[in-house]
């Protein structure tokens, strides 16, 4: 290209010369220092920006998949057979039903008896009058035999003050699952905490570095270990161990089992987030007060762990986050059945033992039961949520920054 | 254990050695008429609703073997030698042997006691035998985890149940978790690390993955059944290529739901193998003209390789021992075949020993005890390769 440019530059006229040069310009420059656009690239970056995107997609699709459901539960009406049916046909007109049942109804009361929805206006014995079509549903013939159910509202603070969960009836208090859940919860950090810290004591403070290099292994694999495993060994050995200790007020189903055996699981984990507390905490302090005279407990107790208290507090919170949501101990050690008790040796159904009891099998949707495990689900979610965030905001906040 | 039956007697020679046809003979003959149809349903039809034994056969065993002569006769009309015919068609000689011990001979296992008492207190042990007036009882040593534990399916009968189909569930489930989270995982961790400049965006992006990691898995189970299970139903059934039996509480379901479950824990294992790789080397590609996905392609995935794979190892071998999730989205109470494919109905081995641990006979807390063993075993050699593979890095980076 040069070549021909300087050749025909010396043999052409001035115009055939500037075209040339014109035409030269025009032709692809070498490679500049200019960012180029490559499409390849920017496909591949947005490719990988939805990989990262997902895990929002995915929070958003809890909170509004446990939000919806969660909220038909709390929308009435939810119906609740009334244990009543009809006892003759209906035509479309007529508003005299014959009933025949143990239900009792009321004047106002909301009913629904096929695909229709009624209003009661009087009742009498063993029959009462309703408005048809309510709600906008549309007026049928409906043959006896056909089950009435009745319309129950469940307030936010029926569910969470009321001491009864009995879906079936229409009592649903989640307070008796709360009060497990957190029972068992307690009884696994009482466990966990104290052991937990010694052996993230001993960890970062005592063992050589030989020791250490052994033991951690075996945490690892104790935090390794399938939680259904925890709940065999919750219910074949924890149990009889606290029936052969305190005799038979330590029923087969327990809370006090299933939340030791729950601490011991946890235990690997506050452990490790505390020893990394306790390993943040500077050498010089550690020497300082050896250099004051202190023997080495001195030192842990009144200087390191005070040091490092906000990170095994967000190691306590963490471990209670745990426990709330672990399910699989409860589920076979600590009872089916709700039951509103402190006693520890009773057995009692936690939140998450209760989601696993309903939902194990062919559960139909839209029932009572199905809406009722999101409105369980929620709680828990915003439980663990709010643990998760707090032990965070504690080691932010609380943390004594040296150096 | 106890024998209604010397089985002896029976056939004059030990039961193992006979072929299926006298198994199916001696089934018949002391065996009820109810209690064959019972088997038909439990051990060709794998069905645990009741059957409509008013249909003929070839309607009711669509699908499955049986004698020619009988095809339109009612079920419920059939004699004890034609349900026999049946069942020895479709079952080999093995099972029809299990079912002879157990229908026949009255072979039942009445208890049970731990390997170190029966080393140390045989004596004891025969004491409570002889006091137990069971008649017939048998002490025998029982191993309940060998061979055929892994290869057997499940059974009602405790002492010839296994772990087969649960097994085989977990294999399924954890193929399919694997192909859908470790992608998303390494992508997204690339992403985070590579491409992420700190805005809010990102920052936020990264906040919520650690926020997911610290969900209960049990959220995560309903999740599944709301979306997998039901919204996309349709997929997840199988429906739309042709499967009619399911109802999307299938192995697709199950998996997509652990793969949501342990996708946060690969994205941060991947993240901190990714920044584990030394800076000096992506400065070295950026200075020889490469681009971005170039030197992270080329560079720094091969680099942080083996720290993903261990990172995907120790995920996995969290997938495997969760319980909770398989429960919610469905896993099959009773399974006695092996999963078929992506669409059929599952049970894993954490859900088959939550089903042995929560009944109340002993037997099937020993099996349950003996699948543990199969899921321990599983699960630490996971763990091995894992820290195998972590050793090997830090000597090639050190």
């Amino acid at each position: 290209m040069a070549e021909e440019i300087r050749t025909g530059l010396i043999e052409r006229t001035i115009e055939q010369k500037r075209a040339i040069i014109a035409d030269a310009l025009r032709q692809p420059r070498a490679p500049t220092l200019h960012r180029r656009l490559r499409l390849g690239e920017g496909i591949i970056r947005a490719v990988l920006f939805a990989c990262g995107a997902f895990s929002i997609i995915t929070t958003v699709a809890i909170v509004v998949v446990l939000g919806s459901e969660a909220l038909l539960f709390f929308t009435p009406p939810s119906w609740i057979d009334s244990f009543t049916a009809l006892a003759s046909d209906i035509n479309p007109n007529s508003a005299w039903l014959d009933l025949t049942g143990a239900g009792k109804f009321e004047a106002g009361q909301h009913i629904r008896a096929g695909e229709e929805q009624m209003r009661v206006t009087e009742v009498g014995d063993g029959y009462i009058l309703v408005e048809r079509g309510y709600n906008d549903t549309t007026p049928a013939a409906i043959e006896a035999g056909a089950e009435i159910f009745t319309a129950d509202v469940v307030t936010l603070i029926e569910f969470f003050t009321s001491t009864q969960w009995q879906p079936q009836l229409g009592n649903f208090g989640v307070l008796p699952l709360l009060t497990a859940t957190v029972i068992t919860s307690l009884i696994a950090m009482a466990v966990a905490l104290p052991l937990g810290l010694s052996a993230a004591i001993y960890l970062s403070e005592y063992a050589s570095p030989r020791r250490r290099a052994a033991i951690k292994p075996i945490l690892e694999i104790l935090a390794g270990v399938p939680t259904v495993v925890y709940g065999y060994f919750a219910l074949t050995f924890m149990t009889p161990l606290l029936q052969s200790i305190f005799g038979d007020v330590v029923k087969v189903y327990n809370m006090a089992s299933a939340g030791i055996v729950m601490g011991v699981m946890i235990l690997p984990y506050v452990s490790s987030v505390s020893e990394d507390a306790l390993n943040a905490v500077p050498q010089s302090l550690r020497e300082a007060s050896y250099g004051l005279g202190a023997t080495r407990f001195e030192t842990v107790v009144s200087v390191v762990v005070p040091a490092a208290l906000s990170g095994v507090l967000a190691a306590f919170i963490l471990g209670i986050s745990r426990a709330i949501g672990e399910t699989m101990i409860v589920a076979l050690a600590s009872g089916a059945g709700p039951a509103f008790t402190f006693n520890a040796f009773n057995s009692a159904e936690t939140m998450t033992g209760h989601i696993v009891r309903i939902s194990g099998g062919d559960i139909s949707y839209n029932s009572i039961d199905y809406n009722s495990l999101f409105a369980i689900a929620l709680a828990l979610f915003f439980m663990t949520f709010f643990l998760n965030t707090l032990s965070r905001y504690v080691t932010r906040r609380f943390r004594e920054v040296y150096e | 254990m106890t024998t209604d039956r010397d089985p002896v007697a029976l056939a004059g020679r030990p039961l193992e050695e006979l072929p299926a046809t006298e198994l199916a003979r001696l089934l018949g003959e002391h065996t009820r008429k109810a209690r064959l149809r019972v088997l038909v349903r439990d051990e060709i039809l794998h069905v645990s609703e009741a059957i409509d034994t008013s249909l003929p056969v070839d309607n009711l065993l669509a699908g499955y073997a049986y004698p020619e002569a009988l095809a339109v006769t009612s079920f419920a009309a059939l004699t004890e030698q034609e349900l026999v015919a049946i069942l020895e068609v479709n079952l080999d000689q093995a099972r029809l042997h299990d079912l002879v011990l157990a229908e026949v001979v009255g072979y039942k296992v009445v208890g049970s006691w731990p390997l170190l008492r029966s080393l140390t207190d045989r004596a004891g042990i025969e004491a409570e035998v002889a006091a137990s007036e069971t008649p017939n009882a048998e002490l025998r040593f029982h191993s309940w985890i060998n061979f055929d534990f892994l290869t057997s399916p499940m059974s009602s009968i405790p002492a010839s149940a296994g772990v087969r189909a649960a097994l085989l569930g977990t294999i399924y489930i954890m193929l399919i978790t694997m192909a859908v989270a470790v992608p998303l995982g390494v992508g997204a961790a690339i992403y985070l690390e590579e491409y992420a400049t700190p805005n809010a965006l990102n920052n936020l992006i990264e906040t919520n993955i650690r926020n997911l990691a610290g969900v209960p898995s049990i959220i995560y189970g309903i999740l599944g059944l709301a979306i997998f299970v039901r919204a996309f139903g349709h997929l997840t059934s199988g429906a739309f290529v042709g499967v009619t039996d399911s109802n999307g509480r299938t192995i697709v379901s199950a998996a997509m739901t652990l793969a949501l479950l342990v996708l946060p824990i690969v994205i941060i294992n991947a993240q901190e193998a990714i920044r584990a790789v030394p800076w000096s080397i992506r400065e070295a590609s950026y200075g020889l003209g490469a681009t971005r996905w170039q030197t992270v392609r080329r560079q720094v995935l091969p680099a942080a390789l083996p720290g993903i794979l261990t990172g995907t190892i120790l995920s996995l071998s969290r997938a495997i021992g969760e319980t909770a999730p398989l429960i919610v989205v469905g896993a099959s109470a009773i399974i006695f075949t092996d999963p078929s494919g992506p669409f059929s109905k599952f049970t894993a081995l954490p859900v088959q020993i939550w089903q042995w641990t929560a009944r109340p006979q002993d037997q099937f807390r020993d099996l349950a005890a003996a699948a543990i063993i199969v899921l321990l075993v599983l699960l630490l050699s996971l763990n091995a390769a894992a820290i195998l593979l972590r050793q090997r890095v830090s000597k090639r980076l050190s």
